[in-house]
Formats: structure tokens, sequence, C-alpha cells
């Protein structure tokens, strides 16, 4: 049978059928269903089952509110568990299964749990898995892991796309209810550029739920009245289905806009969009939200929130059952009952708390004053009530109203307090809410709508004039004034049946009272102890109704009693929406230096540095390994040339008279006079003294410099220099910019590389020994005319130049260097080569430079100039740092040349002990930082600290790799392994 | 967080990179007497101002300015933006 509990009207469109499945069952509901709302017109009140017990749940709200009904929906990669049925749009083929239970919904395995329950109450993992102390690991934990969670992961990459967008109006307003149109409706109308986001793909709250009369009209005609009149305005935005999560500092609002229907349909469309709100006020009127009231099996499915029962009823077209009861603590409860006689559906009882009048008379209702409701039977759906006057009430639905909160969580998110207000028996917020932001409405605790209604439009035109928008002189719309009268009543005396809470986490009022009694009286840690509120539902059924029961165990009022913290996010958000595009490679940019097609063309091995796509090694046919061609190109380049992307150096050019006494004060070394035409090697400490950064400086002219950073700090030595200058010695005449992406640069390293140059260079430019000597910087042209940088430096320890075009020329170049150098056999060389002829070299690099090495730890401290002050000057001075058992940095070489070439892995990460010492932490001396083969030494090299290294060389020590399992005798040396005197580089 | 730029107007923080403490602007003279003390001080010494704090923040994604932004720890509120380079001045330092 097809949709039994449909009735007719609601806000649905009956014409318009849509299929989807529930567990495996193919059925129907209508345009307009949310995925709960069909499932109760097809009559599935069983939904799901509970976290720990397993009990049966079914439906118990009809809002983000929901802890029951929260499925899987999607299937295979798409499929997303913990999904609030509720407030999900129903689509033709939406495909959800309910969760947490083992076998059949119907008949879960798991439920046997349910009658172990005793034994799991409040702090149960605490107390049980204690001991043995053995079991953790391979009984309890594992154990734990299978039953925990709900829903299962597909364990396969989400293939939705989720988006960012960023938005700026004037005023924010949350909530699109009565509250919250009317007040969008003065602030617009003022004037003032206005956003008006509500959770819901329907605007109009509660109006859509109920049988309010609005200026004559039906509270859901209204609203869509007033939505068209904004709609037509241009200084509106409307969101619908997008909810506010979080308040952030200076007005700044997070806002997830839910488009499944839209990405289900095609598959470009992004499955949400993650906002950013920039606001300069906003009015919050989020409502409010019924809580329950605590009594005996109060979790059966069936039992339903009161104004879930008329938003199914009214908005939905859905009786939810055919014989309803209704238990409340106040008048709002009663409109359900007159809401549903109204439709001709049957309500057998009326059971209110309070002791006063009956509220209204309803045909063929029993009502029964100061009587509770103690208790319920029905497994798996609900078949009778007990009440506290000991009557038995058959009824297959129990609508429950406990009262209203205000959704006043955002008012809260910069650490505001809720205050109590026993009038209307909930939190209200106080004055603390985050600047810039008024509530008006239910949120606020203005519980009568024609109330509400006033507030919003006051505030509408208060809060435009604020900010200089001329105020509407409109009236607010009316309604007939219905009063809102409750009595707090948290929980029943049930004896032994339990009182659920926390629907999702299964809480009950016996756990809280446990917890209490065993010491725990902070509501926050309550809280931890019993899982209170910490479900994806965030407790927003459940956490006031407990601080009310906390309250009453404890003989304190609610306010002593306090609430916990409210954070963001209000409602649970996708990590994929946090995350945005930003995924993959496009996790960050990525960056591609000027030589990579020709490079991807010879097949180079590319390799991530920073953010830089670099070659690592070139393979040549019939090289099956990468020490083959790493060998090839440093040998190669030894011997006659070799040519390699350095683009990602960082460059910062410099212009200025001061330039000069800038790079003095930056650098350990002298930079005052350096001369025009040359470069220098230039050693940069930070202020406590540790090395910094290294590269060179050429002087291009009088007034011009051009700096190279490492690739790996290019952007924090430009952050600083702009430091030193802006806020240290702000009157130096010094202008730079980070030139790094305008200049392509290439190294041409080895002793061919001036004949290759040569052919390149405009012949009006001397390149030769005398004219262009070791460090000479120049401004030449290449190829007829094209402008160069040209630097004879060397990182290689060969004679090499590195040679700079602008960017755009940088491809042409690359290939003109191989096509020239043909006759030399040029080769290129990626970042494997240069790293081994620079350890080969001794260079220290990004594994010596680690922040914890001083100029002279790295044997740089003859550089270090006394004559001046600069960055690192003073606090390098320091007696610790002067010391000579610190560690210092030195080359390493096996004492046996052939030590590890059989197992083919360097010294790298070994740590160094003396020879006769067992390999403990005690004994550490130091440790390989750098470590390489050598094809010119034809062993493995490395680069080390050792304590005092710099006084002990030629002694031997082991290098221990505890890891890798090799353990090495190896000369302490100088680091300068090849060509130590650099006759090569000046030749 | 917005951080109104003197030069830019109104910036989001995520532009933006944090340092720490405007006393950085304050670099001791190499040649005082105490310069030891001086340098620890300025180097490592900070107040943990729960209150209006005077911070350094770097406008990376932007115009490359230092602002000296002065901000309520508590609320961050921020009370003052101002150019580095102006304050440095104004507090003596040149060249």
């Amino acid at each position: 049978m097809s949709q039994i509990n449909r009735i007719d009207g609601g806000l649905i469109d009956q014409e318009k059928p849509v299929s989807f499945t529930f567990n495996g069952q193919l059925l129907q509901g209508y345009e307009g269903d949310t995925l709960a709302s069909a499932l109760l017109a097809n009559n599935k009140h069983l939904v799901g089952r509970s976290f720990k017990y397993h009990r049966p749940r079914g439906i118990l709200t009809a809002g983000s509110e929901e802890p029951n009904a929260i499925m899987e929906v999607g299937s295979g990669a798409y499929k997303e568990p913990n999904t609030r049925a509720t407030v999900t749009k129903l689509y033709k083929g939406l495909y959800a299964k309910s969760q947490n239970h083992r076998g059949p919904l119907e008949f879960d395995f798991m439920a046997v749990t349910d009658f172990f329950s005793p034994l799991l109450s409040a702090g149960f993992y605490y107390k049980t898995f204690m001991w043995p102390k053995a079991f953790w690991e391979k009984v309890y934990e594992p154990a734990i892991r299978n039953s925990a969670g709900l829903g299962t992961l597909s364990k396969e990459a989400d293939p939705d796309t989720y988006d960012k967008g960023f938005r700026y109006c004037d005023i924010l307003i949350i909530g699109a209810g009565a509250t919250g149109l009317s007040a969008a409706i003065t602030a617009a109308q003022s004037g003032a550029k206005v956003i008006l986001a509500d959770e819901d793909f329907v605007m109009g709250g509660r109006l859509n739920s109920e049988t309010n009369e609005i200026d004559g009209l039906p509270g859901s005609e209204w609203a869509i009245k007033t939505v068209a009149k904004l709609s037509a305005m241009d200084n509106v935005t409307l969101m619908t289905d997008t909810t506010v999560f979080g308040a952030y500092d200076h007005g700044i609002y997070g806002a997830i806009e839910n488009r499944d229907v839209e990405a289900r349909a095609d598959k470009d469309k992004p499955r949400q969009v993650n906002w950013r709100i920039y606001t300069k006020r906003t009015i919050l009127c989020a409502g409010a939200t019924e809580r329950s009231i605590a009594f005996g099996n109060n979790d059966r499915p069936g039992i339903m929130l009161a104004s879930a029962v008329r938003t199914y009823l009214n908005r939905f077209a859905v009786s939810v059952g055919q014989r309803v009861s209704v238990y409340t603590n106040n008048d709002d409860g009663w409109k359900t009952a007159k809401d549903l006689f109204n439709k001709g559906v049957n309500v057998v009882a009326i059971v209110d708390s309070r002791s006063i009048e009956p509220v209204m008379r309803v045909a063929g209702a029993q009502i029964f004053m100061g009587t509770d409701v103690v208790g319920t039977k029905g497994r798996r759906a609900i078949k009778s009530i007990k009440l506290s006057n000991g009557k038995t009430i058959e009824t297959d639905t129990l609508a429950v109203s406990g009262g209203w909160n205000p959704n006043l969580h955002l008012t809260c998110h910069h650490r505001g307090v809720p205050k109590w207000n026993e009038e209307l028996a909930t939190f209200v917020p106080d004055s603390s809410a985050p600047v810039g932001m008024s509530i008006a409405g239910r949120a606020k605790g203005t519980m009568v709508l024609a109330d509400a209604i006033v507030e919003g439009h006051n505030q509408g035109s208060a809060v435009a004039a604020e900010l200089g928008y001329k105020a509407s002189n409109s009236d607010p719309a009316s309604t007939p004034i219905v009063a809102y009268n409750i009595s707090a009543q948290w929980s029943v005396p049930s004896g032994n049946n339990r009182a659920w809470v926390d629907f999702q986490n299964d809480v009950t009022a016996k756990d809280i009272k446990l917890a209490n009694q065993e010491g725990f009286r902070s509501v926050e840690h309550v809280k931890r102890y019993t899982t209170l509120g910490m479900a994806t539902d965030q407790g927003k059924t459940a956490n006031v109704l407990a601080i009310g029961i906390m309250a009453e165990n404890m003989e304190q009022t609610m306010e002593e009693t306090g609430t916990t913290i409210f954070r963001p996010p209000y409602a649970p958000v996708a990590m994929g929406a946090f995350a945005g595009r930003r995924r993959g490679m496009e996790f960050y940019p990525t960056r591609y230096t000027p030589s990579h097609k020709w490079s991807a063309k010879q097949d180079a091995i590319f390799v991530e540095v920073g953010m830089w796509y670099r070659s690592q090694w070139f393979p040549k046919p019939g090289e099956t390994h990468w020490r083959q061609s790493v060998d090839r190109e440093v040998k190669q380049t030894r011997s006659s040339v070799g040519i390699c992307d350095v683009t990602t150096l960082g460059k910062i050019d410099l212009k200025g008279i001061d330039v000069s006494e800038f790079l003095n004060r930056i650098y350990v070394n002298a930079f005052a006079k350096v001369p025009v035409g040359k470069t220098r090697y230039g050693l940069m400490l930070r202020e406590d003294g540790m090395a910094m950064d290294d590269g060179t400086t050429a002087r291009l002219s009088e007034n011009h410099f051009v700096m190279t950073t490492t690739t790996a700090n290019a952007v924090s030595v430009y952050r600083h220099m702009q430091f030193c200058h802006q806020c240290l010695w702000p009157d130096l005449d010094v202008h730079m910019i980070s030139v790094t992406e305008q200049y392509a640069q290439y190294a041409v390293a080895g002793p061919n590389s001036r004949k290759l140059l040569q052919k390149i260079v405009d012949p009006e430019y001397d390149i030769s020994n005398e004219a262009f000597a070791f460090m000479a910087a120049g401004e030449i042209t290449v190829c007829g005319g094209i402008p160069a940088r040209l630097f004879r430096i060397s990182f290689s320890g060969e004679l090499a130049y590195e040679i700079a075009v602008l960017t755009r020329y940088g491809d042409s170049l690359m290939r003109v260097l191989m096509e020239v150098g043909e006759e030399f056999d040029a080769i290129p060389y990626g970042t494997e080569a240069l790293g081994v002829m620079r350890v080969e070299k001794g260079h220290a690099a990004g594994p010596e430079l680690n922040g914890q090495t001083s100029a002279y730890d790295l044997g740089m401290g003859g550089m270090v100039s006394g004559k001046k002050d600069f960055i690192g000057y003073t606090l390098g001075l320091r007696e610790d740092l002067q010391r000579d058992d610190r560690l210092q940095m030195v080359g390493f070489k096996p004492v046996n040349k052939n030590d590890l070439i059989d197992k083919g892995y360097s010294l790298a990460g070994a740590h160094l002990l003396g020879l006769r010492d067992d390999a403990t932490t005690e004994n550490d001396q130091g440790w390989i930082s750098s470590s390489v083969y050598s094809p010119m030494l034809g062993c493995y090299i490395g680069l080390g600290f050792i304590k005092g290294g710099q006084n002990r060389k030629g002694e031997c020590v082991r290098a221990v790799d505890l890891v890798r399992g090799s353990d090495v005798e190896v000369e302490i040396c100088s680091p300068h392994f090849f060509d130590p005197e650099g006759e090569r580089l000046r030749v | 967080m917005i951080i109104n730029h003197p030069l830019l107007g109104p910036r989001d923080s995520e532009e933006f990179v944090y340092l720490g403490s405007a006393d950085l602007i304050d670099r001791p003279d190499w040649e005082s007497r105490t310069v030891a003390d001086d340098f620890h001080q300025y180097q490592y010494i900070r107040e943990n101002i729960a209150g209006d704090n005077r911070e350094l923040w770097y406008h990376e994604q932007g115009d490359q300015s230092w602002l000296l932004v002065t901000r309520n720890t508590l609320t961050h509120e921020i009370i003052n933006v101002e150019l580095a380079q102006d304050v440095s001045r104004s507090m003596g330092r040149g060249k």
C-alpha cells in the first residue's frame, strides 16, 4: 500500500510523485517532501537503531535537531552516513539505508546489548576496560571499534565537488520564519543590502507547520507573498537550504548551502557551498527547538515531538497515526491536539503535567490535568502509554512537548553565556552576543508570534537605521495573540524503566543521576562522562532537559547548573566543504619551471620542492636505476658541461642608495664594499644567532643588487627583509621586490660551460676568464639582443655560470642551450645530481640549515664580521653558541670504501658513536644530515654534525643506522671532498 | 578577522601573516653596555597580555606592508591599525 498516512493538502505537490528506496524497498513520496515525511507517509516509523543499546528508534523531530532518523544516503562512493532524514529533501532515486544494526532493521542482532544495559551505564568504558591491562590492544579496543560509530563509510574518495563562496552584506538575517521575514522586509525597504538565509529548502519557518493567520492569510501564504516581495528587490539575496553554522570575528559568518538535489542531477555541480558571509550587522531569527520530557521508555518509535507532529500534518499532509495522544507541560502541546482534530485525526488523550484548567476541549479526547506519562509499551512501535494515575491508554502515536528552547547557539559562539528565564522555563540569550548581532523572535525568547513579528519588524528598521539607511515606516504584519504558558517538567519518576534524555548517544536520566552521585557536578564534566550532547545532533533536543535533571539531582538552580559552551558548527558540516576545491593536485598551487615542458619531453622524473615541480633526474634509454642517471649526470657535468634549471631559487631585486648598507646588516659577512659587477656569497642569521638562509647577491650597478635565496626560504627571507626595512630601519633608501617568477635561471656548469655560453652570448660581451672572473656578474644580451643576467657562481664546484632571462624566454633558452651544447655532449641534470655535487663540495643546504645551527657550527665562523651590527650578531656571541663541543658540521667517509655499496643506501640519518660505544641515546655524538654516493670518489660520503667535529678530523667513529640495520666505521674529514682547493671553478 | 589596512581598507586576516609583539620594532643598540641583556629581553621575554596587545602583521597576500595592529586578545576587537614604518619612525628609528 502506498502512502497510507497521506492526507489531503499540505505544502507538497501531490501531483508530482517522487520514487525513492529505503532499505531496499521502493517507496513513493511527493515533491516537497523530506525523506522523513515520505517515510512517515508510508507508515515507516522505525527508521534506525540507537547507538549503544540498539533500541528501535523512530523519527522524533521534523528539523535539523533530529537525533534518531539519521541514515546512510546514497550508494557506493556517494554514500554518506549520519544524514538527517528530517532535512533531506526528497529527490527521485534517493537511496537510503537505516544504520547501526546487524541483520535487518526489525531484528537487529546487536539489540541484545539492551538487556545488558545495567552494565552499560555512564562511565562504562572508564570502569570496565581498565583491567587486565594486556587486554586493551587485542580484545577491548577491536571490540569497541567494531561496535562504535554510527553508519559506515564508503571508504572511497568522495566523488562530489564542494565549493567555497564569499558574500557581503549590510545585514545578514539568519532564519526566514515570521520574525526573519518581518525583519528582512523592513531592512530591505530601507535600502540596506540584505541576505536572508534559512536552513530549510522552503522559507517560512514554523509558519509552514502551523495554522496561524497573518494579515488575513494563512501563515504559509503570507510567507510566500513576503518572500516574493523580497526576491523582487535588488538589494536582497535569499539563501534557502543554507545553514549559518558559525559566528566568527568581526561580523564574519560561516554558512553551508546544501545543493544535493542539483548535484545528483548534474555531477559537475557542487554538492555543497561553504559560504563566508561578511556582514556589518546580523539579526538572529533562528526560532526555537522543542524539547522532550524524560519518562519511562520515552524513546519508542511513534513517540514524537508535538511540534513535529504538526509539521508532518500541516506541511507534509501526513497523519503520523490514527489514535494520537499528547503529553505536554505547556500550552503549545495543545495546538497539536487541535490541529489533529481539525484534520479529522482521532486524539485519544491529552495529558498535561500542570494542575490547571484544561487549555481547550477537544472532542473525543480524554483530558488528564496534573498527570504525567510514566511508561510506554510496544517494542517496535508504541502501543500504549501508562499514566501517573494508573490508567493505561491505547495509542499509536504520542506527541510530546516539554517546552521550547530558543536557538541561541550563534549568540554564544564568542563565549556568551545564556541566562535562565523562569517564566519560559528555558535559557535565553543574554547581552553577550557577538558584536553586531541582535536577536529577535523566539530565538530571543519572544514566544508569542504576534510579538515576534513586531520585534523582527522593529529590529529590521532599527539596525538599518544604525547603518545610516532611512527606516521604512510600514506597519508590522498582524496576527492574533496566542499565549504560551509553561511549567517546567524535566523528568518523571519511572521506576525501573529508563527515561531517555539524549536519544542519539543513549543517555538516560539515570545515567545523569549516576554521574552526579559519583561526583561529577560540573555540567561540562557530566557531558564528557556520560557523552551527553556529544553526538552529531550536539544534544539540541537533549541538553536543556539534562540540565534540568542535573539541577533537580543536585538541588540547585538552573542558573547555578549552567550550560556547556556552544561552539561552531551549529550543524554538522562535511569535511569536503571545508576543503572545497583544494583536493589532490589542487591542494595548493602547482608551480612549473620554465623548462618544464622541455624536461617532460625528456622523460624527466619530477620531484615536488615546496610548490615547485623540479626535474630530479633525466633517465636515458637503458638506464634502469636512478643512480645510473644521476652518476652519469654528475660525471658528464664534471667532465664537460651540464645544465640545471635553478629558477626556483628566490630572487629579490633591490634598488636604492642604501642597499649595500642594508645587506651589510642582514648578512653576517661584509657587503658594504661589494664592487659593481661582482657577486658575493652571504649567510643570513636569525636574531637568535642561528643560520636562517644563504645565497648570493650580485651588484649590477651602484644602487642595484639582485639576491638569491634558497628555494624553500624564498618567501620567509623576503618577509624578513621587509620586516628589517619597515620596522627596524625605515629610512634606509631601499626598495625591494621579489622577482622569483619574473626570471628563468639556469646553472651552466662544467669545464665546457664557458665555451658553450660563448656560442650564445652576444659578441660585444667578453666572458673570458680575464674579463669575467670567478664571482663576476653582469647584464648582457644573448642570441642577438635578448637581455640576460650572467653570474659566474658555482654550486657544483666546477667552472660554472648562472644565466637569467625574463621568464618568457626561459623555455627557448633551455632548448638553445641544449642545442648549442650538442658538440660538448651537454646534458641536463636534476636536483639529485645537484645534491651529489654540493655534498662533494661540502656546501650546507636545507638539512644543515635546520634552525639549530650557528655560523660557527657550519664551519663559517670565519665569515662572521666582528666590525658591524647585523641581525643575529649579539645573540650569536653567546657563550654557549661558541663552545668547542657543540655539534659541528664536518664530512664523513667510510673507512672501507665499499661499505654500503652492496646495500644501495647512504649514510643519511645514521647516528654517530665512539668506536667502542654501545648504540644508546646516552652515547649519541651526532648524526649524518646529508649523504650521497659520490661517483667521483667511488664511495658514499656524508655531511653531518658531531660534537667538536672541527677539531676531530682524522678520527674514526661508528655511523649506526638502527632503522636500516647498518653499522659503518667512518672517518671524520673536511666536508670539502672534491677539489678542496677550488681550482676547478677559477679556470 | 578583518584588519582595516591604513592604505587598502578592510582586508580579511587570511591575507596576513602574524609575527608577534610590536616590541620587536624596538631593536636594541648593539653597542650599549647592557647589550647582552637587552637582546635577551628583546628576543625572548614577552608579556602575555590579556587585553590590548600591540602586534605585528604582514600583508603578505597584499601590498607587503608590515602593520602594527592593536588587538584585544580577549575580544579580538581591533582598536587601531598603523603602518609599522610610521610607528618605527615615531619611535626615533630611522636609518
